[in-house]
């Protein structure tokens, strides 16, 4: 994959003094300091609709995203259960903090609630992650898949603990620091930070020793076991990483919807993601931002731009479904791969990543 | 070749050998559904002992390596590693024994830079598989790393993407890959199939050149090679080892003369 070949070749052939050279501010490429500076200033630029509906909503399904995209890209392996781990998060912050639902929510304090939750969530992915990395290719989707749909009907049917078909609403941030965090200007600036911290750690451990072990086992996992690597145990660790930064997302997730329910599990949802990933790009970290926010655009507007020449809106789907087509047909490897052809021929070099964009941008083996 | 064998990790190394033998098979045999590729093996080969493997093409020499190394399960038979069973161990498990190998057809990291590569190989056999800090300057493998491509005369083309080497070049970074860490014992599967005679030479001067408690099993279809790389030969046929012994008493052998002139060989 010459993509990530860029990824993983930068760093080490560096031979850095520090590692956190490769991050120190005055390395960052212009357009990484462009779209930050955008993304802190949008509150002034965006109304709170889009801030919280379109931009909130857009970074938190980044993440879960972003968390398919490190088990595919790096790890070579495509799960469909990120999404059910990040509902089963939000599921267990209901659950043991507070919520409208108060026969069953224990409603301990944030501060507990909260690392529960990122654990269940992180080890029901693990757990998942176990199960499927001893297969390969369309044996690991399906896997994963099965595992999402088991885990949507059993919040569907579970009325003990996840109260069935209406789930959980009520479900808010704390009120901490006297700022009201649902207010949108509040909350984006909660799910940047974070969507910020999950992008920078996965481009981090990318291009640390067990990132690039993780892409040796997805190149090569035969050699890899020769060269001394655990692979199960490699892959299994990259599912603990993935899940963890879905599970995060899962609780801004309900805390921007206010509630969760067994839709928020549900199988649409978990393919969403994954064509999140693929239209953004699954070649860089970057790529499942970009995805989600042409698919939460999609999902905002599409059902009025329908109306207006003159369809039903309920077919917003469709526009959906043919962006997605057009996307795929024309670059299999995303935005991303657009993008990146583009830049190829300006023949920049990219200083955040260490990559340099003069070399094939093309994909497959 | 410095990086092969520092003091410190020969001391290791060498207190671990004690008296077993490197390696101890006992009625090896594998089948791919009912064809033998492997029938019966039984091989003793002491510490630090160089022995080459010679027969025809399908003889079964790989899948000898194979398993040896844990790549394949064998359908029968016992598998030791200095005085340890390893039959059922993964490849891996092996591997941080001391076991190393080589592919005859490379298995590399195509897109990955050469040192990237070997510092893979280093990383496999230390602790920390799973380290989150990215390496520095100082890093200790990154310099064993680089002490190692050098060793394989790769120096030139160390920040190289692999898939951009020449072929020799990618046999060469094979070997370096095997020789990652502190390698026990080695088994090289054709190392100088395709090579230039130049080539050749630098191999044979490379494994000459190994630290002497360093053992190894070396494929080679070209007995000149094979005989100045090794103490004893086995020869195998049709998943058998029908001989053993030292390379003379195989060259003079009328059995083997007969299958080697006879065809039985080709030159790979
Ligand atoms: N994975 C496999 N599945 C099925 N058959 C196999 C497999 N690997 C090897 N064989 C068969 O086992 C026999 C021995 O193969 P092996 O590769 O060990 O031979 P070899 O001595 O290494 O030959 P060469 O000199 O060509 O490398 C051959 O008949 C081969 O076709
Ligand atoms: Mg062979």
């Amino acid at each position: 994959m010459a993509v990530t070949e860029d990824v993983t070749s930068g760093p080490i052939n560096d031979r850095q003094q520090h590692w956190w050279s490769g991050l120190s501010l005055s390395s960052i490429p212009a357009p990484y300091w462009f779209v930050g500076v955008l993304m802190i200033l949008l509150p002034v630029l965006v109304g709170p609709f889009m801030l919280f509906q379109v931009f909130g909503w857009a970074l938190i399904l980044g993440m879960i995203a972003l968390s398919l995209m490190f088990l595919g890209g790096y790890g070579g392996m495509v799960s469909l259960v990120q999404m059910s781990v990040a509902a089963c998060a939000a599921y267990m912050l209901a659950i043991f903090g507070d919520s409208a639902i108060t026969q069953i929510s224990l409603g301990w304090p944030w501060w507990i609630a909260i690392p529960i939750a990122l654990i269940i969530a992180t080890g029901f992915g693990t757990l998942s992650g176990a199960l499927a990395v001893r297969t390969e290719g369309i044996y690991t989707i399906m896997i994963t898949l099965a595992i999402a749909s088991a885990f949507f009907y059993f919040t569907r049917q579970n009325y003990v603990l996840f109260n069935g078909f209406s789930g959980f609403n009520g479900v808010k941030p704390p009120q901490l620091f006297g700022v009201d965090w649902r207010q949108p200007i509040p909350f984006y600036y909660l799910t940047l930070f974070w969507a910020a911290v999950a992008y920078l750690s996965v481009l981090y451990v990318s291009r640390a020793p067990f990132g690039l072990a993780l892409q040796g086992v997805r190149d090569n996992a035969r050699r890899m076991e020769a060269l001394g690597y655990n692979v199960t145990a490699h892959r299994i660790a990259a599912f603990v990483f993935a899940s963890f930064i879905a599970a995060v997302a899962g609780i801004l997730l309900v805390w921007l919807n206010g509630q969760v329910s067994p839709g928020t599990a549900g199988i649409g949802p978990a393919i969403d993601v994954l064509i999140i990933a693929v239209i953004g790009g699954l070649s860089r970290p970057v790529g499942p931002f970009i995805g989600a926010v042409i698919y939460v655009l999609l999902r905002t507007f599409a059902l009025d731009f329908m109306v207006s020449i003159g369809l039903s809106g309920e077919r917003f789907q469709l526009l959906v479904g043919l962006v997605f087509l057009a996307i795929v047909f024309w670059s299999p490897d995303g935005i991303l791969g657009l993008w990146e052809r583009w830049r190829n021929r300006m023949n920049a070099t990219d200083k955040l990543t260490g990559e340099a964009h003069n070399k094939d941008g093309g994909s497959g083996p | 070749m410095n990086a092969i064998a520092s003091p410190s990790t020969m001391a290791s190394r060498l207190s671990g050998t004690g008296t077993a033998n490197a390696l101890e098979l006992r009625g090896v045999s594998k089948f791919f559904g009912a064809l033998a590729a492997m029938q019966d093996i039984t091989l003793t080969v002491k510490p630090g002992e160089r022995r080459a493997v010679l027969g025809s093409n399908g003889a079964g020499k790989t899948t000898l390596f194979n398993c040896i190394t844990g790549d394949f399960l064998p359908t029968s038979g016992v598998v030791r590693m200095f005085g340890e069973d390893v039959t059922k161990f993964p490849p891996h498990d092996r591997i941080r024994r001391g076991l190393r190998r080589t592919y005859q057809i490379s298995l590399l990291f195509g897109g990955l830079t050469v040192i990237d590569n070997v510092y893979l190989a280093c990383r496999g056999v230390s602790r920390n598989r799973f380290s989150l800090i990215r390496p520095g300057r100082s890093d200790a493998l990154m310099h064993s790393a680089a002490d190692l491509i050098d060793a394989v005369h790769l120096g030139e083309v160390r920040d190289t993407l692999v898939s951009a080497l020449s072929y020799g070049q990618q046999r060469q970074l094979e070997i370096a890959l095997a020789l990652a860490g502190a390698p026990r014992f080695i088994l090289f599967d054709e190392p100088a199939a395709g090579l230039s005679p130049a080539e050749r030479g630098d191999l044979i001067e490379i494994l000459n050149n190994l630290p002497g408690h360093m053992g190894y099993i070396i494929i080679e279809h070209d007995m000149d090679v094979a005989l100045r790389v090794s103490e004893s030969v086995s020869m195998m046929h049709n998943g058998r080892i029908f001989k053993e012994g030292k390379p003379e008493e195989i060259e003079a052998d009328p059995e083997v003369q007969e299958l080697y002139l006879g065809g039985g060989f080709t030159h790979g």
